[in-house]
Parts: C-alpha cells; sequence; structure tokens
C-alpha cells in the first residue's frame, strides 16, 4: 500500500490534474454563485452574483427590498470569505501544477482530499450565512409573518411571499465543480479504478482480430 | 294685445319647426352622401398588440396648443408617453422644480407656454437615426431638442429676428442644420414703426447648427429675405442635398385682414434656398455680427439642472450680397406643405385653396436657374418661371391639398382639408388612385419615415382639426380625432380612430428597435454631480443660510431623511434638494408639502429635484411622497416645523428619533 502511494503518478492523470488546476483561474474572471429573485413586480428579475472577492449584480434594490422584512443589508464588508477565498483558489492553482509536476500518486491523494475538504467547508459557510440572513430578522420590520424564515434555499428554487428565489452555482462554481471531479478522476485512475479502460489499447486489438476471425 | 302676442308666438314657433326641420333633412342628406370609409375586415386583427408586447413604431405627435409632445405606439394607439417641452407640466414638475425654471426662460422672461407644431427627427444620411426629437415653438420662437434615450426636453434654443418660428426645424438630411422661419414679417431690428409701414417689415430664414456628437445647437446665421410670411419647409436630400423649400403667404404683403387681402394673388412664393451657397458666402465673411437679444437653455443629465445663457449678437447675412442663393418660384396660392420624395428630385407643393398638387423637378429647377429662366423679381429675389421648374400636377386630387408624405414605393399621400381625405397619388405620372375620407378636415399626416429617404411606409395616420361626433361627447370641448390607415396594400384601408392630446399639427413616426435600445433606466447615483445630491441617507442635513434654508433630503423606500425638521421660520425660503437614491428602473419619488404654492417634484432614480418653499405662517405642515412608490408609500411621510419670523427655535432635524 505504502509503495503503491509513494509510486509515480500517471501521465493522463498528470494532465487531468493539469487541467483542474488551470480551471481555478477561471474562479477569478467569473462569479460562483448566482441567486435571483423573480416577482410580478420585477418581471426581467433580479440577480445577484457572488465572486471569490465581491458581489455584483441587483444587490442594492434586492437590501431595499429585504428591509422590509427586516433582512440585514448584504454587504461585502461582512464577509471575511472574500479576502480568503481569491487565496484559497490561487493556493489550488499553485499547488495543483506542483503536485502534477511532481507526480506522486500520495500528493494527488492529499490534493484532492483538500480540495474536497475545502468544499464541503465552503458549502456549510454559504448555508450558515443563509441561515443568518433569513433567521436573525429585525425585529422592528415593517413587514411580519408568523413563523416566516427568509433563508432562501443552497441550491435549487423556493417561493417566499410573492418572490421566487434560486439559488446555482455560476461559471466559476461550474469551473470548480469541474475541477474537483478532474482531480477525482485522476486519484482514481492512478489507483486502479478505471482499469478496463487502461486496457483499451489490448481491448482494441483483441475487438479487431475478433472482427477479422468472424 | 295677449292674442297677438300668441299669435306671433305661434308663427316664430312654426318658422322654427320648419327651419330645424329642414336642417335636420339637410344633416341627414349630407351624411348619407358623405363617404363611408372602407374599413378592413381584419382590421382589429391589424391593430392588436397583445398585452405585454410592443408595437412596431413609437409614433411623436406635436401637442400644437399644448406645447408638449404625445408619443403614442403605432399600430396599436396606446398612448406611451406626453414629454413636456414648451409648456410647464405640474405632473412632473417641469417649470415649477429650480432645476427646470431656466428651461422656459426666454428673452421675455419665463414663458409658461407655447403652441408646438413641427416634431422632427434627427436624421444621418437622410434616415432616422432615433438620436433626438427637434420641435418649433410657434408663438415666442424657439427650437427645442428632446433626448430619446431618456425622452426628456434638454435643450431650448430661442430664435432672434423672428415673427413666430412656423417653418420649422426640417432639418438637413444629415442634420447638419435645422431651419426657422419667421412666419410674421416684423421690423429687423424690433422697433416702434405705425402698422401701415408694413413694407418696411423684413422676414428671416435661420440656420441652426446642429453639433454632431452633443446635438446642442447654435444660431450659425440668418439670411434676410424679402417681408412675407413663410409657412412650411423641407430641406432636400440625396441630389437635393443643399437646399431647402419654403413654402410662403401673404405676397401682397398685407397687415391686416390677411384672410382677404393675403388672398389677393393667385400665386405665391415658394422659396428655394441654398443653404451651402449660404454657407459658403457666410465662410467669405459677407455676414455681419449683428446685436440681437436671445437665449439658450441646455439641460444637463449631470448636475441634473438647466442652464440659460443669454447672447446678444448673430451672424445675418443680407440676401443681395449673396446672390443665387435663393430663388422664388410660383407656387398656388395660400400653400402649406412643402415635401421632398425620398428620392430627393420631386418638390411637392399644396395650395389649401387649389384644386391641383404641384410637383417641382429639382434637375429642372437647376436647368432653369442655369438658362435664366427668370420672369421677374421680388425685392431682389429672382423668380423662376413656374413651367421651366415644373415637373407635372395632379389634376383635381381633392379640395385643399396641404401636406404629402410618401411610402417609398413611388406613392405620395396628400391630406386634403377642405374634402376631408387622404388622396394616394403615383410620383411621375401624377395620377390619383386612392381616396380615403378622415374625420373631419385633417391637416397633416405622417407615415414612419415618409419625410426621410428611407420611408418604412405601412401605416398613414391622419391628424384631424375637427372631431364632432366622433367619440363618446365630452361637452363643447373636444379632442382632435386621429386615424390610422393602412397603406401597405394597393388599396387604403381604415384601421383604428382614436382622439389625441392638444392638436397634433405634424408627426414623426420611427422603427421602435432604434428608439428602443437606447433607452436610460435610472441616473446612476455615483454619476450625479448636483451641488446639492445627497449619495446615502447618513449625508441628510439642514443648513441654514441666512433667510434661505437648504434641505439636502434623501429618499428611498419607504422614508425621507430627515423627515422631521424644526427651526423653520416664516419668512424663510426653504430649498428642498430631494435626491432619489433608489437605482432601480420606474421606482421615482414624490414630494409635496401642504400649502405650497408650487407643483410636487417627481424624482427618478438617482435623480436630485430642488422644491421652493416659503412658510406663511406659524405651524406644523405634513409633507409626503406622491408618487406610489412601494406597499408602504402611504407611510413615506413627515412633519416640518414653522416657528414666527423672530423666534429663537433651533435647527433640528432627523429621521427614526425624536429630536
Amino acid at each position: 500500500m505504502f509503495q503503491s502511494l509513494m509510486s509515480r503518478a500517471s501521465t493522463p492523470s498528470r494532465v487531468m490534474i493539469t487541467v483542474a488546476s488551470l480551471l481555478f483561474l477561471i474562479t477569478f474572471i467569473a462569479p460562483l454563485w448566482e441567486i435571483s429573485l423573480s416577482a410580478p413586480q420585477y418581471p426581467e428579475g433580479l440577480s445577484m452574483q457572488i465572486w471569490a472577492s465581491k458581489f455584483t449584480g441587483d444587490v442594492s434594490t434586492i437590501n431595499i427590498l429585504n428591509h422590509y422584512i427586516g433582512m440585514a443589508p448584504i454587504t461585502a464588508d461582512k464577509f471575511p470569505e472574500f479576502q480568503i477565498f481569491p487565496k484559497v483558489f490561487g493556493a489550488f492553482l499553485v499547488l495543483g501544477l506542483l503536485v502534477a509536476g511532481i507526480g506522486r500518486k500520495a500528493l494527488s491523494a492529499l490534493y484532492a482530499l483538500l480540495v474536497v475538504c475545502f468544499s464541503f467547508m465552503a458549502l456549510y459557510d454559504f448555508y450558515q450565512w443563509e441561515y443568518n440572513f433569513g433567521h436573525n430578522l429585525n425585529p422592528d420590520a415593517a413587514i411580519k409573518m408568523d413563523d416566516m424564515v427568509y433563508q432562501p434555499p443552497l441550491i435549487g428554487e423556493k417561493v417566499f411571499l410573492n418572490i421566487s428565489a434560486s439559488s446555482w452555482p455560476d461559471i466559476g462554481g461550474i469551473a470548480f465543480v469541474l475541477a474537483i471531479v478532474l482531480i477525482l478522476i485522476a486519484v482514481v485512475w492512478d489507483f486502479g479504478g478505471f482499469s478496463r479502460f487502461k486496457n483499451l489499447k489490448n481491448f482494441r486489438k483483441r475487438r479487431e482480430s475478433h472482427v477479422a476471425s468472424i | 294685445m295677449f292674442t297677438s302676442l300668441k299669435k306671433k308666438l305661434l308663427v316664430s314657433i312654426f318658422v322654427g319647426l320648419v327651419v330645424s326641420g329642414s336642417l335636420v333633412l339637410l344633416q341627414k342628406n349630407s351624411l348619407a352622401e358623405a363617404p363611408k370609409a372602407a374599413i378592413a375586415s381584419n382590421a382589429a386583427e391589424k391593430v392588436y398588440v397583445a398585452p405585454g408586447k410592443y408595437d412596431e413604431f413609437y409614433a411623436f405627435l406635436s401637442g400644437g396648443f399644448s406645447g408638449q409632445v404625445s408619443v403614442y405606439g403605432m399600430p396599436s394607439g396606446r398612448l406611451l408617453k406626453v414629454i413636456p417641452v414648451f409648456a410647464v407640466n405640474p405632473e412632473n414638475s417641469y417649470g415649477f422644480s429650480e432645476e427646470s425654471k431656466p428651461m422656459l426662460e426666454t428673452s421675455h422672461g419665463f414663458v409658461p407656454w407655447d403652441d408646438s407644431h413641427h416634431p422632427w427627427l434627427s436624421q444621418t444620411a437622410g434616415q432616422d437615426d432615433g438620436r433626438w426629437l427637434f420641435i418649433n415653438a410657434n408663438n415666442t420662437p424657439r427650437i427645442a431638442r428632446i433626448d430619446l434615450t431618456t425622452f426628456k426636453t434638454v435643450e431650448i434654443l430661442e430664435i432672434p429676428n423672428s415673427g413666430g418660428n412656423h417653418g420649422s426645424p426640417f432639418g438637413t438630411m444629415n442634420t447638419d442644420y435645422l431651419v426657422a422661419s419667421t412666419r410674421f414679417a416684423v421690423p429687423i431690428p424690433q422697433k416702434d414703426v405705425p402698422l401701415k409701414d408694413v413694407k418696411e417689415f423684413k422676414g428671416s430664414i435661420s440656420f441652426i447648427k446642429v453639433d454632431k456628437k452633443s446635438g446642442e445647437m447654435s444660431v450659425a446665421f440668418q439670411v434676410m429675405v424679402p417681408g412675407i410670411d413663410y409657412d412650411l419647409a423641407h430641406c432636400g436630400k440625396g441630389p437635393s442635398d443643399g437646399w431647402c423649400f419654403f413654402t410662403s403667404y401673404n405676397s401682397e404683403k398685407a397687415h391686416t385682414l390677411i384672410e382677404v387681402n393675403a388672398s389677393k394673388n393667385d400665386k405665391d412664393f415658394l422659396a428655394a434656398v441654398n443653404w451651402k451657397a449660404l454657407e459658403a458666402c457666410v465662410a467669405g465673411g459677407k455676414a455681419k455680427d449683428v446685436k440681437a437679444n436671445f437665449v439658450h437653455n441646455v439641460y444637463s443629465d449631470e448636475v441634473h439642472s438647466a442652464k440659460t445663457t443669454r447672447l446678444n449678437t448673430v451672424k445675418t447675412l443680407d440676401l443681395l450680397s449673396c446672390p443665387g442663393s435663393v430663388y422664388y418660384i410660383p407656387i398656388a396660392k395660400s400653400p402649406h406643405g412643402s415635401d421632398v420624395d425620398p428620392t430627393g428630385e420631386y418638390i411637392i407643393g399644396g395650395g389649401k385653396l387649389a384644386s391641383q398638387i404641384t410637383a417641382y423637378s429639382f434637375a429642372k429647377l437647376q436647368e432653369a436657374i442655369k438658362a435664366k429662366k427668370v420672369v421677374g423679381e421680388f425685392e431682389g429675389v429672382p423668380i423662376l418661371d413656374y413651367a421651366s421648374v415644373m415637373a407635372g400636377e395632379v389634376k383635381k386630387p381633392c379640395l385643399g391639398p396641404l401636406h404629402t408624405e410618401f411610402d417609398g414605393k413611388g406613392f405620395g399621400y396628400t391630406s386634403c382639408f377642405v374634402s376631408s381625405e387622404v388622396v394616394k397619388w403615383k410620383l411621375g405620372t401624377w395620377e390619383v388612385v386612392g381616396h380615403m375620407p378622415t374625420y373631419y378636415s385633417l391637416g397633416h399626416l405622417m407615415i414612419p419615415g415618409g419625410n426621410t429617404m428611407k420611408p418604412w411606409g405601412k401605416y398613414v395616420f391622419a391628424m384631424n382639426k375637427i372631431t364632432k361626433d366622433r367619440y363618446l361627447p365630452t361637452g363643447p370641448e373636444l379632442n382632435q380625432s386621429a386615424q390610422l390607415i393602412d397603406i401597405s396594400g394597393d388599396k387604403m384601408e381604415m384601421l383604428l380612430d382614436f382622439p389625441t392630446i392638444g392638436e397634433p399639427h405634424y408627426a414623426q413616426g420611427i422603427a421602435a428597435d432604434l428608439v428602443k435600445k437606447n433607452q436610460k433606466r435610472i441616473y446612476k447615483l455615483e454619476d450625479n454631480k448636483h451641488k446639492y445630491a445627497v449619495k446615502n441617507e447618513e449625508e441628510g442635513k439642514v443648513v441654514r443660510e441666512g433667510k434661505s434654508v437648504h434641505v439636502y433630503m434623501a429618499s428611498i423606500r419607504s422614508h425621507f431623511t430627515p423627515d422631521n425638521i424644526e427651526g423653520l421660520k416664516v419668512g424663510d425660503d426653504v430649498f428642498f434638494h430631494v435626491t432619489n437614491l433608489e437605482q432601480d428602473w420606474d421606482i421615482p419619488h414624490g414630494f409635496s408639502i401642504l400649502g405650497a404654492n408650487t407643483a410636487e417634484l417627481l424624482i427618478m432614480p438617482g435623480e436630485t429635484m430642488t422644491y421652493k418653499w416659503s412658510p406663511k405662517a406659524a405651524g406644523v405642515y405634513p409633507f409626503y411622497c406622491t408618487d406610489f412608490c412601494s406597499a408602504l408609500h402611504q407611510e413615506m411621510q413627515g412633519y416640518l416645523r414653522v416657528s414666527a419670523a423672530g423666534s429663537k427655535t433651533p435647527i433640528k432635524f432627523g429621521t427614526g428619533k425624536d429630536l
């Protein structure tokens, strides 16, 4: 086991990890997540994009609507994540390239573990924020509904009063998910999870000879 | 005594019955004889724009005596907006807010009303480009520019040395110049002369330069012309670019009972003006700077305010110093429209009293000038031979042909006032191919792009002067009526009939996409450079400067900051500078105070507007948001405390706390 851990990673797996690291670049130029709202008064909808380092979109308009239910205004200075996330993604990019360059199975596995752990933490963090914004409402709010909470969905769609909210990964988020998938495939590949495909060449040869014999 | 009175009464009743009976008969007969418009069987379908869908065209109608411009969707006939231009509009504070008051400033002081006649869309290469709409003020001579990204009047330029700006603004095919010709001859410069000395009166034709980038207007030069009454105009295009054509009346130079005295001569004049030649004469130093007194008002979206600049000289050019620049061509008396066909070759002149439409040829005009086919002279202007310039006559088209537009498929459509109809005729053969009655007494008509080189065609929009029984009656005063006619087929078909605002004298139609794509939705708060703007609620404050008090107020759903103010005093001038902090489309806020002698503010997102209030008695005055901005709009309100003139009440203000 230890020997196999220290053994060299295969070329396809290293290529996949390289591609995955480069995908982290996208998190710098595209938003990770999008929360969009639609209501009768907003035929074109309202949306806010969550980037690694900022918010964009109709945040001020959404804040104005939220103040009626006593939700705290969403402002960038409340989120230390905007300082941390770009550094983490930058680190993932550099680490990934190093891991691919050095090419050890053990390092690949460690890298995968790191990225997956981070992604779960990030999702949990996102959920926490949504919970806080949705539950900690100003008691002086103009609109008060018994038992009503305004926590947006982690992923998917939900209706609050006249507003339907949806929450889905944006381009940066999709790139992040793709990177994780690629890293996991790379690791599984190296640990023999795709042995059938590795013998593809042999398989083809055998098939050709089989066809020829017919 | 009694019986004779009774007899008289009986007799008069009898006479009355006979007279009214015959009137009824007459009316019945005339109704029976009135031609019925062919209403297309699928007319409803053709004008139906489903809920949530858009019209194909914007139509901009002048407001006439309303002084404004109304914007309709075409073909639905839905009213989209009324744009205030030359008249105050309490509904959105135009002419009442401190920022908009300078727009209506003139050399005669603040003028709250005018008569807006001819809208004209800016053109590039002879086609509507959807950037600006220009329109003239007929009474106090001015031209306004409306920005089509905001549908707001952003500039008004006064025209000096003019006695009424009717033949205007009809620009050139690349919007190099707009024209302004004086309707009344007046002494230039103005002076006190007996009215019978009308022969001393002069006319002027002004060329207004339009800046290609900003659209800003300036009086480039004025040419002094014989003092007859200039009526309507259009400039050339394609081959005739470089020329403008003005109809005129009163070649008799009458000054009283014009309807009789100005109809004595059988022909009046069509003035052909070579503006490129005039431009060259001006460049050659032939123009003089003459003293004049006029104003230029410009509105800026950056400071959300208008500013008046007073001007005191204008370049004028004596006609005689620039020979070959102006020619008169005889035209049927009391003409109206002067319209150039899409190819730029034909100039169509109507005569309100004539029974023919005359088409002049631009090519023939050039030949006639070269061959010196001059039959006379009018105060130094050569009169060209009618037959040498005339290309053809549409014989007996209707009664009172007034104004012509084109469909781009080789047909002209002329409005006929007296016989109340649209007549369709063919360019080149000059034969009449169709009639469509309108209701009643058609003034101007409009085809989308119908005065450009590329008309969209499709519809004729007829703007009538008399309404009578077209709609449910509304007492003695009725709105003007208009009809939409389908011209996509060989035969004209009546589609729709609806009342309009004011008295439209002309209209412009443009494909909706050309305008729609440039629409501004909000004013960006960070770009707001108004001196008294607030960028957030924390900046709300009250500052006293002697007897003036400036309130820096923020409005955002659903409160004002500050919404409680104390320390105002009788005798103060209080200026409420209200900034709408919203940055969302269609969330305006309003503002008004009980008893204030002004109109409300209606403030668009990101905009700052100022409301001046001079409290006259001590007390507590409520104010509130006048636009239903949100579910808590009704709660968007506040109090002002006014103390006696000499009191010591300190200035205090706030929102959400006791002062």
